[in-house]
Order: C-alpha cells, then sequence, then structure tokens
C-alpha cells in the first residue's frame, strides 16, 4: 500500500523543483532597482497609513471552528458511504443519529447569528 | 524493508527538527507553519505504516483545518502581540521536569521492559488501513464512541459560538 | 526497487506537469478570445497566427519584470508563499485517471499515476485543505492591509466552500461504494452520475468555482474593495505563479468534475479503442473550462457576506439533504 504513495511523492518533488526554478529564472533575469517608493505598500496611490498587520475580526475563528466540525463530520460519513450497502437500514440510522444531533448545533448557530457577515 | 527503515529515519528527524523549529520560532506564524510540517511528516509516517486513510485524515483534519484556525486566531491576536507574549516564569521547570519523565518512560520500554510491554499482535491483513475496512469496524464494533462523538463535536460548537458572542456583547 | 518502474513514474509526472503547464498557457489564451468574443471583441489576435503565441510573449514579458519585495514584508514567507499555493495545482491530478489501461509492447500501463489508491477522494479533500496556506500567507507577509484582508477573506471563502466540496464528494462514493476515481468512474460505466446526483453536481459546480476563487465568487480580485486582494504586492514571476495556481487549479477541478459526473473517461468505443479515452476526457473538460469562462462572463462579483451566507445556509443543508436522500435510495433500490 505505502507503494502506491510513492509516485506521488515523485510528482511532488519535481513540481517544487519547477516552482524554485521558475522563481530563480525570475530572479535572473528581472532586474534589480529598488527605492523607497517601490518598497512601501501600495495602496491605490495613496500614501500608506496605519500598519501594515492588524488584528482581524474574530468572525475568522468562528467560521474556523465551524470549518473543523463540519470536515469531521465529512471524514466520518467519507467511509460510512463506502460501506453503506453492507450495513444496510441500519446504517442508515446510525448516521441520521449522528447528523441529527449535529444539525441541532447548526440549527443553534444560525439562530445565534454565528452564521452572519457583518 | 530496509528503503522503509530509511525513509522511517529521514521522516523522524524531519518530524523532530520541525517540532524544535515550532518551539523556538520567535514569529507564531513561523511556529504554526513548523506546526503544519510536523503534521504532514506525521501523516507520511502513517502512509508507511499501512494506514492511508488515517494519513489522509491527518493532513486533512490536523494540518489543514486546526491549522487553519491557529493562524486565524494568531491574526486576530496580532502577531506583534503574540511575539511580545506574556513571560510564564514557572513553565519551563515543569515542562523540563514533566519532558524528563517521558524520556525515561520511553528509555525503560525501549530498554528494560520490551517482551512485556509491547503485546504480541498477529499479522494484519494488506485491507487493514483501507476505508471498508474502517467504515466496518467504525459503524459496528465502535457505534457507541462514535454517537459520542457528535455530542462531543455538539458541545464544541456551542462553545465556541458563546466564546466569540461575549467578545461582541 | 524496480528502475523501469521509476521511469515509468518520472515519465507521469512529466506529462502531468507539462498538462497543467501548457493548459495554463493556453487557458489564459482560451478564456480571453471568449470573453472577447462574448462582449463582441476580437482578443487578442496579433501575437502569432489566431494570437497563439501570446501565452509565450505574457510569459516572457513577466520574466523580464523587476520583482519588488515591501520593505515591511516578511521575506521568507513572502517568497514560498507563492510556491506552496502552486504545488497543490500540480499534484491533485496525480489521483485522477486520465484513461482506461493500456497495452504497450505486451506490458499493460495504466493512464494515471496513481489513480487507484483506495482513498483517492480523500486525497483531494486534504492537498485542497493544504492549498488554503498559499494565500494566507502571501496575504499575511505583504504587509499590506488589502492584501491582509484579501487573504483572510479568500481563505474564509475557501475552507466554507470545502465543506460543500466534500458533501458533494460524498454522492458519487455512495453509488461507486468506493473512494477510488478508478472505481468511481468504472461505476458510471451505464449511466453517467449527473443523471443520478443532479443536485450533486450543481453543488460541486458552484463549490469547485468558489474553491478556485473564480467570477463570481472572485474576492480576491475585489479590486474596488481590496485593490486586488492577496496578490497586490506581487510582480514578475512570483505573481507568474500565483496566476500559474488559479488556472492550474482552474483545469484539475474541470478533470475532477469531469471524472466523479460526467464519466471520466468513458465513452463510445472506449473498450475498443482505449487512446479515445483520454480525447474524450479532454473535450469534457474543456466544455467546462468554457462554462466556467462563460459563468465569469455572464454573472456580476456576488457581496462577501451573501457569497458566505450562500455557502452556509443554502449549499451547506441542500449538500447534507442530497446525502440523506441519495443514502435512502440507496438502501431503498440497492443497485441502480
Amino acid at each position: 500500500m505505502p507503494e502506491d504513495f510513492l509516485p506521488i511523492a515523485v510528482l511532488i518533488i519535481l513540481a517544487t523543483g519547477l516552482s524554485f526554478t521558475i522563481l530563480l529564472l525570475g530572479q535572473i533575469f528581472g532586474p534589480r532597482r529598488p527605492n523607497p517608493r517601490k518598497g512601501s505598500p501600495y495602496e491605490s496611490g495613496m500614501r500608506p497609513y496605519g500598519k501594515g498587520q492588524r488584528r482581524v475580526p474574530i468572525h475568522y475563528y468562528l467560521i474556523a471552528v465551524l470549518f473543523i466540525l463540519f470536515d469531521v463530520e465529512i471524514i466520518f460519513i467519507l467511509p460510512w458511504a463506502v460501506v453503506l450497502r453492507d450495513l444496510g437500514i441500519f446504517g442508515l440510522i446510525e448516521m441520521g443519529l449522528f447528523v441529527a444531533i449535529l444539525l441541532i448545533g447548526f440549527v443553534y448557530a444560525w439562530k445565534k447569528g454565528a452564521l452572519e457577515w457583518d | 524493508m530496509s528503503t522503509q527503515l530509511i525513509l522511517f529515519f529521514i521522516l523522524a528527524v524531519i518530524a523532530i527538527l520541525s517540532a524544535i523549529g515550532m518551539l523556538v520560532s520567535k514569529n507564531s506564524v513561523y511556529s504554526a507553519m513548523f506546526l503544519v510540517l510536523n503534521f504532514v511528516t506525521i501523516a507520511v509516517l502513517f502512509l508507511l505504516l499501512n494506514a492511508p486513510f488515517i494519513a489522509m485524515v491527518q493532513v486533512t483534519i490536523y494540518a489543514g483545518a486546526i491549522m487553519v484556525l491557529f493562524l486565524f486566531v494568531i491574526m486576530l491576536l496580532g502577531t506583534d502581540m503574540a511575539a511580545e507574549g506574556i513571560s510564564m516564569p514557572w513553565q519551563p521547570p515543569i515542562a523540563i521536569l514533566l519532558s524528563g519523565a517521558l524520556i525515561l518512560e520511553f528509555a525503560f520500554i525501549l530498554f528494560f521492559a520490551q517482551q512485556d510491554v509491547l503485546p504480541q499482535i498477529e499479522a494484519i491483513s494488506a485491507a487493514f488501513g483501507s476505508p471498508q475496512s474502517i467504515g466496518k469496524l467504525l459503524f459496528n464494533f465502535y457505534l457507541l464512541p462514535f454517537e459520542v462523538t457528535s455530542v462531543l463535536l455538539l458541545v464544541a460548537m456551542v462553545g465556541a459560538i458563546i466564546l466569540a458572542q461575549r467578545e461582541t456583547g | 526497487m524496480d528502475p523501469a518502474l521509476l521511469v515509468e513514474w518520472l515519465v507521469k509526472s512529466g506529462v502531468i506537469i507539462f498538462l497543467i503547464l501548457t493548459g495554463f498557457a493556453y487557458l489564459t489564451l482560451f478564456e480571453r478570445r471568449v470573453l472577447a468574443r462574448i462582449q463582441v471583441r476580437i482578443g487578442p489576435n496579433r501575437a502569432g497566427p489566431l494570437g497563439l503565441l501570446q501565452p509565450l510573449a505574457d510569459g516572457i514579458k513577466l520574466l523580464f519584470k523587476e520583482e519588488v519585495i515591501p520593505d515591511k514584508a516578511d521575506k521568507v514567507i513572502f517568497i514560498l508563499a507563492p510556491v506552496l499555493t502552486v504545488i497543490p495545482a500540480f499534484v491533485l491530478l496525480a489521483v485522477i485517471p486520465l484513461g482506461p489501461e493500456i497495452s504497450i509492447l505486451g506490458r499493460s500501463y495504466s493512464l494515471s499515476l496513481a489513480g487507484d489508491v483506495n482513498v483517492g477522494v480523500l486525497y483531494l479533500l486534504a492537498v485542497a485543505s493544504i492549498s488554503v496556506y498559499g494565500i494566507v500567507l502571501a496575504g499575511w507577509s505583504s504587509n499590506n492591509k488589502y492584501a491582509l484582508l484579501g487573504g483572510l477573506r479568500s481563505a474564509a471563502q475557501m475552507i466554507s466552500y470545502e465543506l460543500v466540496l466534500g458533501l458533494a464528494f460524498i454522492g458519487p462514493i455512495l453509488l461507486a461504494n468506493s473512494m477510488s476515481l478508478k472505481d468511481i468512474i468504472q461505476a458510471q460505466s451505464r449511466v453517467w452520475f449527473i443523471v443520478l446526483q443532479p443536485i450533486g453536481f450543481l453543488l460541486f459546480l458552484v463549490a469547485s468555482i468558489a474553491e478556485v476563487n473564480r467570477a463570481p465568487f472572485d474576492m480576491p480580485e475585489a479590486e474596488q474593495e481590496l485593490t486586488a486582494g492577496y496578490h497586490v504586492e506581487y510582480s514578475g514571476m512570483k505573481f507568474a505563479l500565483f496566476f500559474m495556481a488559479e488556472y492550474g487549479k482552474m483545469i484539475v477541478v474541470s478533470f475532477i468534475t469531469a471524472s466523479l459526473f460526467l464519466g471520466g473517461y468513458l465513452g463510445p468505443f472506449v473498450d475498443k479503442l482505449p487512446l479515445l479515452g483520454p480525447i474524450y476526457l479532454l473535450v469534457k473538460v474543456t466544455l467546462i473550462l468554457f462554462f466556467m469562462i462563460w459563468v465569469r462572463a455572464t454573472w456580476p462579483r456576488i457581496r462577501y457576506d451573501r457569497l458566505m451566507a450562500l455557502g452556509w445556509k443554502v449549499l451547506l443543508p441542500i449538500g447534507l439533504l442530497n446525502i440523506i436522500i441519495t443514502a435512502i435510495l440507496v438502501i431503498l433500490v440497492g443497485g441502480y
């Protein structure tokens, strides 16, 4: 089984090598004449103000947590989908219960406005 | 067999180096990226153990989902603020003590109690780590843990929403 | 290890990389020509016959451009981010069969790098989930507030639609009883899954367009509000890498859509003439790519809050419902 993934490793190595080669080509052929104006952040020609890296809204945290939870759910559904025919109606009830419990959380998130983006 | 051993040692070295890199990085974004590298390396180790399903889940959930959350949280706090950090003088001694105990434990298992501690496992079939066998096992023998997981996920969801709500009032 | 095997892998990897590279070059031209036609223009037609040398000219231009790195940027991550973005576009194609088994000189070759791994679909999900980092890190390392916002927005968008993508994967898996792309394609020998999974197909199409940040979901390129999103500060070949990643992912996503729902390489007479397989697949992929360009020419960009609402409040519940209905039908009807 691990052998099946060896060709993918070959592809990853080749792709990585290629990407760095492209970067290197740009370094070789491109000119290099830096000046302070070029090095300053681009803000559509306006004079840049404030810091470049600022704190981001908490909303991204919430989306990421919800993403993890539903991602875990999908990971559980995947092997279930493969063996559903063997499990029969029993499997249907099992997964129905699992999804139903998670749906309670989903409805709660919806009602609490966690899915709202302002 | 020997190629597997060589691969294992290369991966082990990468895993340990990335873990050290994560610990010593001053910038928390670098720490997070070292941790991603570490998770991916562990996933490849799972592949070597003939467990492709677990390997892919490791990448999807840990490297792909949980670390995105970490990055968002780092950026939520602001990287420069996280870099200054809160000094915790009591942390290093406790960490050294605990990791020392862990190393001693490993050494004991490896060198002294080898025969008794490691259980004898009969040979497993090649399809052991396939999605089919995992599905059959999970939805027949481990039914209760599986259903309890959904309650755990529900609790996590509610908790996260309450945490984020208090901020906005 | 068998050296012949290693050569085979190297050749196949080379073919995949060549496919993405030339596909990327000519997709840009194809897109500009089609867009132009839809907007009653002519499009680039000066460089070479029919403008066929245009991609080459663009490439050479970018090659000789100065690469500016902002003074306050985090240099290491700034340089690594485009590489991290482009690698997933190359490696996704590894698990997709490009054709049936063919035999040359008495030895049979499968036309895929690793098409029969039993976790193929999960591999696609794993690589897709890794590809978020390049974009977030590009935005963060540029030290530009618009880039940071653009990167975060794209990341939030990508993870939200990744869920829809994951849910849409499950329909074909339920029908084929397998996560291997090879099995999923062979299960479509009687009827394509677009017929059995029409909702799943639509979900997948919408989610994949959002996943590759294409119009009408092209938040990173919302130039009015975010200048250009996560890649504002990038120039020269680093910019070219981001460009390559976007178009490469478009191509890969079309390959995945074709394999999951449109029968992949299957078509009339494929069992007699296996070499027809890759041709059928390329035709299907081209049609999907044309559709994506058509969508870009037709729909205006959707507002960010509506985009997130569409993902979470509409597509996610529909995806779950689709799985439940499919599962019940699979149990009731058994085979199909």
